[in-house]
């Protein structure tokens, strides 16, 4: 298996061209692929007999079934007699659920943190390193089962806590006050995604235009233009009402306003807190990375510090900062499978019940892997186009 | 923020001169250096001592610490004021035990201490050879022979008894043990320039990196018996320990082929010329260079297999966390998981904290 020897082989007869290193080398691979063959040969027959044995069918034909499993708290409806692949879909939303909104926190959490161990405030450096050092050191599940028992300790709905006015923390999760979101506010909201992408747009080639003759040109009055005044513009057009639905007690439970439930909300807690413990060391290490003499020479251009901290310091932080951020949310996913321990259904708890009810336990832990498989892909993919265009352009 | 602008490290124009008591002088710069500096630090101080008031009277002050036997009425006394600490001289031989026979739990114990000796004997630089492999077998068997004992005299104790912390350190150093060998293979698999076993090597560690662990601990205790021929079946906590190896061989695969691409190439070359075969080449020369460069990420992806390992609670394995979970069923104490949790966490931080702080001086050394 001496593979990384440089030399090109001399070249001989017909099993001649095969020197004695590649004959090992393919010695090496028929023995080692026979090997994996076999074992994978061995499961898959023990399997098949096994199924057999059980009368259970195998194939996909079970999630046409009716999964009479409940599913108590969802993003998309559910009912207990939808089939299997719907709980499985439901299942999928949920855990988008806790791990998009897990990511977008935990990232803002974890850079504030990260700063804060920066400062040059004694007292906030520390805590912020006490506070790094404590979540990391113990177990995610321990914490997640830690923050659900605390979830379950609050008073009950009659005497919740209340933070701020309309929002209120009791053993039926946080209940928050919401904006009703139909068709009408969905135009308005869309307008002002589109006017987004068109500022993003326009700023690239006011961006073009500085290149050229070094003259800054201001890009907010489009961002206000285009992301504020146009979809107020819509909105008065077309008379969309934004009522804000402030949640109120009633008897023993709450009407109204966006709830979220105990299991999610300390899931949600759970994951963010843990993460942003991780986090906050990779912004510390990426922003020390950027090298003293940046700070110099920007001080030395007369920048000033907003501007040298946008243009010049975090451009740099960020190419360390990307890649095992990367990594942190692919975990953060991953781990929002805990959820299984609280019973906050996400697709693995889903799925282990289908387990359970079904027996078709091939079938669904592929359905877990591809899932999985999609979801890091999917991150995988945008962090590295991400982390391509911070690059390096050398020359 | 004001934290980012003022960078500890960074040239700042001391206009203040350097005289004056140096308490006063450290409090004006490392608190007070700025207004919005005063500030924070005022608001800290008044969040912090909030806090601090807030736990020492719960923990503390209106704490109960020692209540008769099985009597759970004082610390229902207070509760919601202060701590009930009493759960745990009442509970602390199962949570750390488990079901392990009561009048042989000296056997766990001393496990367990074997365990934390290896841990520390491993931390020795000077010992970093190949007799520590030796030891760490050694050492292994000898805790093998405590825990099930059935011979020199000790009574047998099936591994389904077996609870607590020990299940925990041994989940994660037979993890540790058995899944460092399978990484190394697996991270040369990786680099070999032989198409189907790089393949075979990718697909590996994608599979297992890509998925979490619970599925992986799932498949390890449901789908098990369905691979394995009919009638043969092996312990659950040893289809947890298979499945932690394979998870533990991922990763450090990846750990470990960093640390090979780290070697320069003129040190393969050299062992080229040497005439090493492949095997004793990468034993010789490569792997010993290798591991040297990735021991503190090492350390970290070791810590994280140790935290991983409480996951095996959502199978049904009891380990350090699962009981923990276990004690507080019991009706009399149910309302007091906070503390136990709290305990627990304690033992989990006291072993990773020093793990960390041990990967930290490594990188501190590096190179000397």
């Amino acid at each position: 298996m001496t593979s990384d020897d440089p030399r090109p082989p001399p070249r001989r007869g017909f099993f001649g061209a095969l020197g004695p290193n590649e004959l090992k080398g393919l010695f090496w691979q028929v023995l080692v692929v026979g090997i994996a063959v076999a074992v994978v040969v061995f499961l898959w027959s023990n399997t098949v007999t096994n199924l057999t044995a059980r009368r259970i069918t195998t194939g996909f034909a079970f999630l046409g079934r009716e999964a009479s499993m409940p599913i108590a708290d969802s993003l998309l409806a559910y009912n207990p007699r939808d089939s299997y692949l719907w709980a499985f879909v439901v299942g999928v939303a949920n855990t988008l659920r806790v791990a998009v909104i897990g990511i977008v926190l935990a990232t803002i959490l974890g850079t504030l943190i990260g700063v804060s161990r920066l400062s040059a405030n004694w007292l906030l450096s520390r805590l912020a390193a006490v506070y790094v050092e404590v979540l990391r050191d113990i177990p995610l599940l321990l914490q997640l089962l830690f923050w659900y028992v605390m979830m379950q300790a609050l008073p009950a709905a009659r005497a919740a806590w209340r933070p701020v006015e309309g929002v209120f923390l009791s053993n039926r999760g946080l209940i928050l006050p919401a904006i009703p979101i139909g068709v009408t506010q969905l135009w308005v909201l869309g307008t002002a995604v589109l006017g987004f992408v068109a500022f993003l747009v326009i700023r690239r080639w006011l961006v073009s235009q500085q290149m050229r003759d070094g003259k800054p040109r201001p890009a907010w009055p489009f961002a206000l233009g285009l992301i504020v005044v146009l979809p107020a513009a819509v909105s008065l057009l077309l008379d969309v009402s934004w009522t804000i639905e402030w949640p109120q007690l009633r008897g023993f439970n709450f009407v109204g306003g966006l709830t979220l439930a105990p299991e999610y909300f300390a899931l949600l807690v759970a994951l963010v807190t843990y993460t942003s413990a991780f986090i906050a060391e990779i912004v510390r290490s990426g922003i020390q990375s950027v090298p003293r003499g940046q700070w110099d020479a920007a001080s030395a251009l007369g920048l000033r510090r907003s501007f040298m901290l946008r243009q010049i310091i975090l451009p740099q932080a960020l190419r360390v900062i990307v890649p095992p951020m990367t990594s942190q949310y692919l975990n953060l996913t991953k781990n929002s499978s805990l959820s299984v321990a609280i019973g906050y259904q996400d697709v693995v708890s889903v799925a282990n019940t289908t387990l359970n009810q079904t027996g078709q336990a091939i079938e669904v832990i592929s359905l877990i892997m591809a899932v999985f498989l999609t979801i890091s892909l999917g991150i995988s993919f945008f962090m590295n186009w991400y982390n391509a265009r911070l690059a390096l352009a050398e020359r | 923020m004001t934290a980012i602008t003022d960078m500890p490290d960074l040239p700042r124009a001391s206009r203040r001169p350097q005289i004056g008591n140096p308490v006063l002088r450290w409090l004006r710069t490392n608190l007070f250096s700025s207004i919005p500096n005063g500030i924070l630090t005022i608001v800290l101080l008044a969040v912090l001592a909030k806090g601090v008031i807030g736990f020492v009277q719960w923990g503390i002050a209106n704490a109960v610490w020692l209540t008769p036997a099985n009597d759970s009425s004082a610390c229902k006394a207070v509760r919601g004021l202060g701590a009930c600490w009493a759960i745990i001289p009442e509970k602390y031989r199962f949570i750390l035990f488990g079901t392990y026979p009561f009048d042989e739990q000296w056997r766990p114990a001393l496990a367990v201490l074997l365990f934390i000796t290896l841990y520390s004997l491993s931390t020795r630089r000077a010992l970093w050879r190949r007799e520590l492999a030796f030891l760490w077998i050694g050492a292994l068997a000898l805790i093998s022979v405590l825990m099930w004992g059935g011979v020199f005299g000790l009574s047998f104790v099936s591994q389904d008894r077996w609870g607590g912390l020990p299940v925990t350190l041994i989940l994660a150093t037979f993890g540790l043990a058995f899944g460092f060998p399978l990484g190394i293979l697996v991270a040369l698999g990786r680099r070999s320039k032989l198409p189907a076993i790089r393949s075979l090597s990718v697909l590996y560690v994608e599979l297992i990196r890509g998925v979490p662990l619970v599925s992986l601990l799932f498949m390890a205790s449901v789908m098990f018996p369905l691979f394995m021929p009919a009638g043969f079946n092996i312990d659950k906590l040893l289809r947890a320990q298979i499945a932690i190896i394979l998870f533990a061989g991922a990763y450090l695969a990846e750990v470990i082929r960093g640390g090979l691409q780290a070697v320069p190439r003129g040190q393969y070359e050299a062992a080229d010329a040497l005439g090493l075969s492949y095997w004793r080449k990468h034993r010789l020369v490569v792997l010993p260079q290798a591991i040297r460069h990735v021991i503190p990420p090492l350390v970290n992806t070791f810590i994280a297999f140790f935290k991983d390992t409480s996951l095996v609670l959502i199978i049904g394995i009891f380990d350090l966390l699962t009981t923990a979970k276990t004690a507080i069923i019991d009706p009399a104490w149910q309302q007091f998981s906070v503390e136990v949790y709290i305990f627990v966490a304690a033992i989990y931080f006291v072993f990773c904290f020093a793990m960390s702080r041990y990967s930290r001086s490594l990188e501190a050394t590096s190179g000397r």
